[in-house]
């Protein structure tokens, strides 16, 4: 198997061989609640040095069937059909067999590369335990331990980890998130398999990181000819990637083209609908045409002065800065977008606003109060002004308490109103978000998470707040369900009117929501202006970056997008 | 991964409320052997509680009864005729024993876990979301107790609380409040632990960010959701109360046999019958302190394996179901609602 495949085979151009081959597959899993069919029907075909993308939302069956191509089912599931890798059936194999199929021939790169890697082992001796496992099998010669070393090494060079030498001897929190994720890769890569099976291998990175791991898997398939199966939800790295596309919705294939001609026209009705969720960076936007901060003559509800937020270090380790010297505004009426990646202090600010985080420096004013000497005997009764939607709709509702007792749970607190007032006003609120008022007696569990966003909504309202924060609210959702709760964000902040601090790290979102946007990089607010402005002519090297890193779900513009971050990045 | 996660068994809080109380919700999601664990278990504990129950009615004689119309009870019978299960040295029927034993186990089983459910769940709230000092303290407190010997405990209160006097009362006490000791760290720890992890979930943040004062978070949204574990330790710690009872008994801390019938008391007394060949006297409080030992423990074990979806079994997908079946938030499948113990 070894030999074929080191050798560069064409450029990328898709072989005539077929690697995979799923046909008439159906995966049915036992639960609780009876049978789920979470695969009903799926036959697709792979041919050696392509890219077929997986696409769907939450509860399509794309990740059962990739699990599927490895074997990787748990014992509830009971699977129908064939699997053929390179003419071997998946599904009627041995355990033994599986075993040896599994690294050789197929690979599977996971999402989270922190829990794929086992922390107490070195990366080289993972990455040569799969080579080591598959020693000595069908005839060939055993590998030594330092063999394994040796072709471990190479396939972190292969990855470009640089020095691998020295690092195949480190240990997975050694690396950052990225170089972690191209270890997993290079894990996967050790044996040549002919095919990559990518679970959402870019969805836990961010935007920056996300880029170089493309790249990376791009340059897998033009050097080594490796084909690669990606499941991802993230219409913008389709574009980037992927040869064909195959679109899944509750567990059958909607829709299967070439990725040009997808996103070009696609044929389905639900395709349609999917593309035209997916926020497309520099269209829809809130600040199309502005040329000066909008709302500056109302009511300043947020003031930040050199605001600094530490976390206190371990013993012995100095604190951590995690918001360092902010300084922004936030008037009545305004939707204030903050931007950035993991660890830039984004959602730190958001929290310290709220007063769920103390700050430890400079000056925070919400509402006129100094949140420096926090109290919260003196903050409370501000605290019916500020809403606050979190990012885990499935998670900001108590399970033991219905929709309506959550959303009147602000006004029993502030108001005590009697219990048809409060009746009433629930359903006043969840009108205005688009529910029906009889699901105040539903419970959590018993909303989809679009609708529990809703709720969270209602209940941010539920006291007419002049400050709304809201923390990734969007993140947790499906595009299409995305879409809709953005729609509904703006519909409702222009009726309402209260000033908006949103948080998010998708630049798409924040620009569809809000006119004054500031950019955060490592707790440095290292930019802010009009949305379209920043988005459209970056100042900062950081902001320039992040833009040109983020992929647009449309493969031609993204093709040119990706030549010109190559240029900017120097790569 | 998104898809595949195992749904978390949330019971539907809509079913009628007798559906939702913990073991028949149990009852009804078990298959297999894990039904069959869980059902014996029940039976075991069902049998337990009834002649405790009833032990005035069913058992024959009275706990500390000697005689009857027919005069003296023979001392050592064996098995059969008026005294199904033989007498002891002292004249005592062995089965009457038997069934009023289980009023005794019972009646500590209840007083202990009252005792030290209340203190263990309201410190374990107040400590988990209080935390710091107060947080600190108690559980060096708390883990200082569990380091200690519970049975030394149950000795010491056995002499404090009756004097060397073996009443029912003192014995009953003194079993009770020693398990207490040792339980309020093991009640005190599991709400701890939940308390710690819900503090820290956007629901209760939210309620933060409302305004909620710490007493309406702790009591509206904490306290519900951290006791859902409180079935599996109660049937766990009942176990081990009677066992602790049991063992007081042996010691010849527990209860005079004219006061209370108990069965460590018995199987201490039938020692010396053993070596002579007399094996009634002993075998029969021994099996019953098995049978309600074996009962709770089957039935909380059984809870424990329910309640975490990865040990939970599942009946097996059919391979050739009806494809109308709607996907993930399907309602319940009619093969799961059949439910015949």
């Amino acid at each position: 198997m070894t030999e074929n495949l080191d050798t560069p085979s064409g450029n990328g151009a898709p072989g005539t061989k077929t690697v995979l081959g799923i046909d008439h597959l159906e995966v049915t899993f036992a639960t609780d609640s009876g049978d789920v069919h979470a695969v009903k029907d799926v036959s697709l075909e792979l041919k050696a040095g392509e890219v077929l993308a997986i696409v769907g939302e939450s509860g399509s069956g794309k990740t059962v069937t990739a699990k599927t191509i490895l074997g990787l089912l748990p014992e509830t599931a009971t699977s129908s059909g064939a699997v053929l890798i390179n003419g071997t059936n998946i599904i009627s194999l041995s355990p033994a067999r599986l075993r040896q199929i599994r690294g050789r021939d197929v690979a599977m790169v996971f999402q989270e590369p922190s829990t794929a890697l086992n922390p107490v082992f070195t990366v080289g001796w993972q990455i040569a335990e799969g080579i080591r496992a598959h020693s000595g099998q069908g005839g060939g010669k055993r590998v030594s331990a330092k063999e394994a070393k040796e072709r471990a090494i190479d396939a972190l060079r292969k990855v470009g980890i640089p020095d691998p030498e020295h690092r195949v001897n480190y240990y997975p929190h050694q690396f950052s998130g990225g170089q972690k994720q191209r270890v997993v890769i290079a894990a996967a890569l050790a044996l040549n398999p002919g095919l990559i099976v990518a679970d959402e291998p870019t969805t836990a990175l961010d935007v920056t990181v996300q880029a170089e791991i493309l790249e990376l898997l791009r340059d897998l398939r033009g050097q080594y000819g490796t084909s690669i199966v990606l499941i991802t939800h993230n219409m913008g790295v389709v574009a980037d990637l992927a040869d064909r596309v195959v679109v899944m919705y509750r567990g059958d294939i909607v829709e299967e083209a070439p990725a040009r001609k997808l996103f070009a026209e696609p044929r389905q009705e639900y395709t349609r609908q999917l593309l035209a969720a997916v926020p497309h960076l520099g269209r829809n936007s809130a600040s199309e045409g502005l040329t000066e901060r909008r709302h500056q003559g109302g009511e300043v509800l947020v003031e930040a002065k050199d605001l600094t937020i530490e976390y206190p270090g371990r013993l012995g380790t100095p604190a951590f800065k995690a918001v360092d010297g902010v300084s922004f505004t936030l008037s009545r009426g305004e939707v204030f977008g903050l931007v950035g990646e993991s660890g830039s202090g984004k959602t730190t600010i958001g929290r310290a606003i709220a007063g769920l985080n103390r700050t430890t420096g400079g000056s925070l004013k919400v509402l006129g109060y100094e949140m420096l000497d926090l109290r919260e005997r003196t903050f409370k009764p501000l605290r019916k002004d500020i809403g606050f939607v979190f990012q885990d709709p499935a998670a900001s509702f108590n399970p033991q308490l219905t929709i309506g007792e959550c959303i009147a749970e602000p006004m029993v607190i502030h108001t005590r109103p009697s219990e048809a007032q409060a009746r009433k006003r629930v359903g006043e609120l969840l009108e205005s978000v688009q529910l029906p008022a009889s699901y105040a007696g539903r419970y959590p569990h018993e909303l989809s998470g679009g609708q529990r966003q809703r709720a969270s909504l209602a209940r941010a309202l539920s006291l007419n707040p002049r400050l709304l924060i809201a923390d990734e609210p969007t993140s947790a959702l499906d595009v299409s369900v995305q879409a809709k709760v953005l729609e509904l964000f703006r519909d409702i902040q222009e009726e309402f009117g209260f000033g908006c601090l949103f948080i998010s790290h998708d630049l798409a979102v924040v620009d569809i929501l809000s006119t004054w946007v500031g950019v955060l990089y490592k707790g440095k607010l290292v930019e802010q202006g009009i949305g379209s402005q920043v988005m459209g002519s970056p100042q900062h090297d950081y902001t320039r970056r992040l833009i040109a890193s983020l992929p647009v779900p449309d493969p031609d513009e993204q093709a040119r997008r990706r030549e010109e971050s190559r240029a900017l990045l120097g790569l | 991964m998104s898809t595949t996660e195992a749904p978390v068994p949330v019971a539907n809080p809509r079913s009628s409320f007798f559906l939702r109380l913990p073991v028949v919700s149990h009852v009804r999601q078990s298959v297999g052997l894990q039904r069959g664990m869980l059902i014996m278990g029940l039976v075991l504990t069902a049998v337990f509680l009834l002649t405790a129950l009833l032990a005035p009615f069913i058992a024959p004689f009275g706990f500390a009864q000697l005689s009857d119309g027919d005069g003296n009870f023979p001392a050592q019978q064996p098995p059969g005729g008026k005294h199904p299960l033989g007498t002891t040295v002292g004249g005592y029927d062995v089965l009457s024993r038997v069934m009023w034993g289980t009023q005794t186990a019972l009646l500590v089983i209840i007083i202990a876990v009252v005792l030290s459910i209340f203190a263990g769940v309201i410190l374990g709230l107040v400590s988990g979301y209080i935390g710091g000092w107060l947080d600190r303290i108690l559980v060096v407190v708390a883990d200082a107790i569990y380091a200690f010997p519970s049975l030394l405990l149950a000795i010491v209160m056995a002499i404090v609380i009756s004097g060397g006097q073996s009443s029912l009362f003192g014995g009953v006490m003194a079993a009770a409040i020693s398990i207490t000791v040792v339980f309020i760290p093991q009640y005190f720890r599991v709400i701890r632990a939940e308390t710690i992890r819900l503090k820290a979930e956007p629901f209760v943040e939210s309620a933060k960010v409302v305004g909620a004062s710490n007493l309406r978070i702790i009591t509206r949204h904490i306290y519900r959701n951290a006791t859902r574990t409180l079935p599996l330790i109660f049937t766990l710690n009942a176990s081990e109360a009677i066992l602790t009872l049991a063992a007081l008994g042996f010691l010849g801390f527990g209860i005079e046999p004219s006061s209370a019938s108990e069965w460590g008391f018995d199987l201490s007394k039938a020692l010396a019958d053993t070596t002579s060949g007399i094996w009634w006297t002993g075998v029969f409080p021994g099996l019953a302190i098995v049978w309600v030992v074996l009962g709770l423990t089957l039935v909380g074990e059984s809870i424990n394996d329910l309640n975490d979806p990865r040990l939970r079994g599942r009946k097996r997908a059919n391979r050739k179901a009806p494809a109308a079946s709607p996907a993930a938030n399907a309602a319940p499948g009619p093969d799961t609602e059949s439910s015949n113990p």
